[in-house]
């Protein structure tokens, strides 16, 4: 257990607990901790305490127990200095609608302090960069749901957090405006920065992420890195589109069970880890059977996480019934 | 600031209720009621005016402001920043006192079309306008907190603070009233200001001044305190 935060931490969590007033338990003691340039996904089904966690650590939500260290600074010592290390990216909305972009990121600029002469070249900077120069002096309010979202990444970097966190920050925006900001997130992880993302699309935090959490009914019940994670897979399942349709009946014996006909021009074939794919193509071939493009089946990390959320539940049906 | 920008709806709506009332109780049924503490009837009722303009300002600018920023989460732009609890709500408070004493100022510049304006003691009547859009704004603050809904935005400036202002003394001299009815206007905070404000402008009281600023400062002294608490709390705002 993490009993305190070291400087090269860029968050240390320990025994977080949160009862809201209404009696809910959020969170029942989460502890883990995020090195400092770390790209770390906070996953877990809606009402885990992804999103409790996120509020404590930025003060929009009152711990009931437990401590938080925001690069070694205790949040309960020194809140200021812990919150001018992070910039959130939060999951709702929560800009001034009927402000203009321009005046919000300088806004924020200004509750950190950032003198305006800087802010006015920080907000060109992330304006442009996140396409949203040209809608700057535009009402908030009329900008679509992806710039909005890129808007408030522009405002949470306006003073150049050493941690950003973010908050389901592409739900409901376009599939090219995601693989947008994929990109610019990757490279603002590469030039040092910490981030720590909460996330549905699990697409998106195997791609993004090197480690991950990930939080069921308010405790921490994997918190590992993502390769090891992936060690954790026993098989795989493909989806080949194969050259000409073919009838179940020529698929080849020996693969067993292993290949499925989808219907006529699709085959699923599942691959135990440390087996070779090309064995099943050799194979395929020999009987006149080819195929024009792979894919995985599912995600991984999808594969996983229902996984866990399935021995996790069966966990806790066997100690009730104890 | 965001009052300048709906100016139409914070500058010019008190300017017409108080055009309104000039008209109406200053120049058709003041002078049937003829001179109050030696002062026309038109004259008597600017300094009640003026500042109940003040104390709506300021009361509305900040309680809708910040339950504004509540209910857009706009607040939790601050929130999460470094910004200390105190300069939140001296920020708030700065946006009442200026919406106040501007709309003060405004509707004085219409008395004066009305009614013959000299003020007797220019920096009493700049203070009391001052420090009552001081205490009304943080009376805002607090109603903003507590607010849930827009409704609770205009429970207390609809069934508390306009009765109060009526009953402070904007029209009539409490002296007029019964014995027990003057000991229980006593009780009211709204009588102290605009009793200073009336001495500020013409030279003349119902209560003491020193009293009446007292009971001023000390509301201030008491609901700045308790904003504070309260927003360090994260009351109404935080989880």
């Amino acid at each position: 257990m993490i009993q305190s935060g070291t400087s090269n931490q860029a968050l240390s969590v320990s025994n977080l607990k949160k009862t809201y007033s209404n009696g809910r338990i959020a969170l029942k003691g989460v502890s883990f901790s995020v090195e400092e340039g770390d790209f770390y996904a906070l996953l877990g089904r809606n009402g885990a305490g992804k999103s409790t966690t996120i509020g404590i650590t930025c003060s929009l939500v009152t711990k009931s127990s437990g401590k938080v260290y925001i690069f070694g600074v205790d949040i309960d010592q020194d809140f200021g200095r812990a919150k001018s290390n992070i910039g959130l990216v939060p999951q709702e909305i929560n800009f001034n609608q009927f402000e203009t972009p321009w005046n919000i990121v300088i806004n924020h600029a200004g509750y950190y302090g950032v003198p305006r002469t800087k802010a006015l070249l920080q907000a060109e900077k992330y304006l442009t960069t996140l396409n949203l120069w040209d809608y700057r002096n535009n009402t908030a309010r009329r900008l679509s749901g992806g710039m909005k979202r890129k808007l408030m990444i522009a405002r949470a970097l306006m003073h150049e957090p050493r941690l950003l966190i973010l908050d389901e920050p592409t739900a409901g925006i376009d599939f090219e405006t995601r693989l947008s900001m994929w990109e610019f997130l990757q490279d603002l992880n590469q030039k040092g920065v910490t981030i720590i993302l909460t996330t549905h699309y699990l697409q998106e935090a195997e791609k993004l992420c090197r480690n991950v959490g990930i939080i069921e009914l308010g405790e921490l019940i994997l918190d590992s890195d993502m390769k090891s994670l992936f060690k954790q897979l026993n098989q795989e399942t493909y989806v080949l589109d194969l050259v000409q349709p073919i009838d179940s009946q020529v698929l080849p014996h020996e693969l067993n069970d292993s290949v499925r006909l989808v219907d006529p021009t699709t085959v699923e074939v599942d691959i135990a880890r440390n087996s070779s794919i090309n064995v099943v193509f050799e194979t395929l071939s020999k009987h006149n059977i080819h195929a024009i493009s792979i894919q995985t089946k599912s995600n991984r990390l999808e594969t996983l996480f229902m996984e866990l959320l399935r021995r996790e539940a069966i966990e806790m049906q066997m100690n009730q019934s104890e | 600031m965001r009052f300048m920008r709906i100016w139409t709806q914070t500058l010019i709506p008190p300017v017409i209720t108080t055009c309104l009332y000039f008209l109406i109780f200053g120049n058709l049924i003041g002078p049937r009621i003829g001179p109050m503490q030696g002062h026309t009837y038109i004259d008597f009722i600017v300094p009640g005016l003026v500042l109940m303009s003040v104390i709506t300002g300021s009361y509305t600018n900040v309680a809708s402001s910040f339950f504004s920023a509540k209910f857009q989460r706009f607040i939790e732009e601050i929130m999460v920043s470094p910004v200390p609890s105190s300069v939140i709500l001296i920020g708030y408070l700065t946006g009442g006192v200026c919406r106040g004493v501007l709309v003060g100022i405004v509707v004085l510049l219409v008395a004066t079309v009305f009614a013959t304006v000299d003020i007797v003691h220019p920096f009493t009547t700049a203070l009391v306008i001052l420090m009552t859009s001081v205490v009304f704004s943080l009376g805002g603050m607090l109603n903003g907190m507590f607010a849930k809904k827009f409704d609770d935005v205009s429970i207390i400036p609809n069934f508390v603070l306009t009765p109060l202002i009526y009953l402070g003394g904007v029209f009539y001299s409490v002296q007029l009233l019964p014995e027990f009815w003057r000991l229980v206007s006593l009780a009211n905070p709204i009588l102290y200001v605009i009793n200073i404000a009336r001495y500020g402008f013409l030279g003349s009281s119902d209560v003491g001044i020193g009293i009446s600023f007292t009971v001023i400062l000390v509301a201030a002294a008491i609901l700045f305190t308790l904003c504070l608490v309260l927003l360090e709390r994260g009351y109404g705002i935080r989880d």
